[in-house]
């Protein structure tokens, strides 16, 4: 069986390449791509450890994190379709009506 | 030492991240998503924890991805083949996410992490329904909460017909 060392890894590459598409990327889609990675990259870290302790409250706290991402994203791609219809463009540059 | 199966997870986990970022075209970089979300599926079972598993590729390999897919399918063609980035950042980006991995890298390889191995049994999942039920029980009832307000939160937002920018008109 892999040690706690590798998922850990596996999560720091998963959180470097959210960051990366966060920095870097215009596309609100594709943010949210980014912000699903580093959010998937924490809750593998949560049930590696709480394997590795044991302790089963890794698996509780990661099934509480994946249905708040839930909600997270329902509210995400439903503000993606209000400033589509204002601005029928996705860049992020565009979306500028809240700034004074 | 990681065994095969890890690797090849490892492999597709994190090589279809990069693709669901740098894919030209949305459609293909949200199907890349949905392989990164059932990697981490993956990683679950090999960590002894199914029911997390099994909630993950429904949560989000099922309806997640299939949400994310609809919304890209309600944008417009050219859109979906447009790759928006800002050139000048690319690099400065690439450069920021490997000085992250390689210091958090360092710092994980460096503590104590390594040495920490188990053999003991994995957690049984009628330990996480106890935790459930017991302790975190009005946790449980504010999560049911904030999911209907935000569902319905989303409905009133994605329905409102009245949304129009003053440049279009």
């Amino acid at each position: 069986m892999s040690e706690l060392i590798d998922f850990t890894l596996v999560s720091v590459a998963l959180l470097g390449i959210g960051i990366y598409g966060l920095a870097v990327k215009r596309n609100f889609i594709r943010m949210l791509f980014a912000i699903e990675i580093i959010i998937n990259a924490a809750n593998l870290n949560l049930v590696a450890f709480g394997r590795f302790l044991p302790h089963s409250g890794g698996q509780t706290l990661a099934l509480f994190s994946i249905a708040i991402a839930a909600a997270e994203v329902a509210v995400g791609l439903s503000l993606i379709i209000v400033a589509y219809r204002m601005y029928h463009n996705v860049d992020i540059a565009d979306f500028r009506s809240l700034k004074g | 030492m990681a065994d095969i199966a890890f690797l090849a997870l490892a492999v597709i986990t994190i090589g279809s991240a990069i693709a669901a970022l740098e894919m030209r075209s949305l459609i293909y970089g949200s199907i890349a998503l949905m392989g990164t979300l059932g990697g981490v599926a993956g990683f679950f079972f090999l960590l002894d924890a199914p029911f997390v598993a099994l909630f993950q590729i429904a949560v989000y390999v099922g309806s997640i991805a299939v949400l994310i897919l609809f919304t890209v399918m309600l944008v417009k063609r050219e859109l979906i083949f447009k790759k928006i980035e800002d050139p000048r950042r690319k690099f400065a980006g690439i450069g920021l996410m490997l000085v992250m991995m390689v210091a958090l890298g360092a710092v994980f390889i460096d503590s104590g992490i390594k040495t920490i191995t188990t053999d003991e049994p994995p957690v049984n999942f009628r330990d996480i329904g106890a935790d459930f039920v017991m302790y975190y029980w009005p946790a449980l009832i504010l999560m049911g909460l904030i999911l209907a307000g935000s569902v319905t939160g989303a409905l009133v937002l994605a329905r409102r017909e009245d949304v129009e920018n003053e440049r279009t008109n």
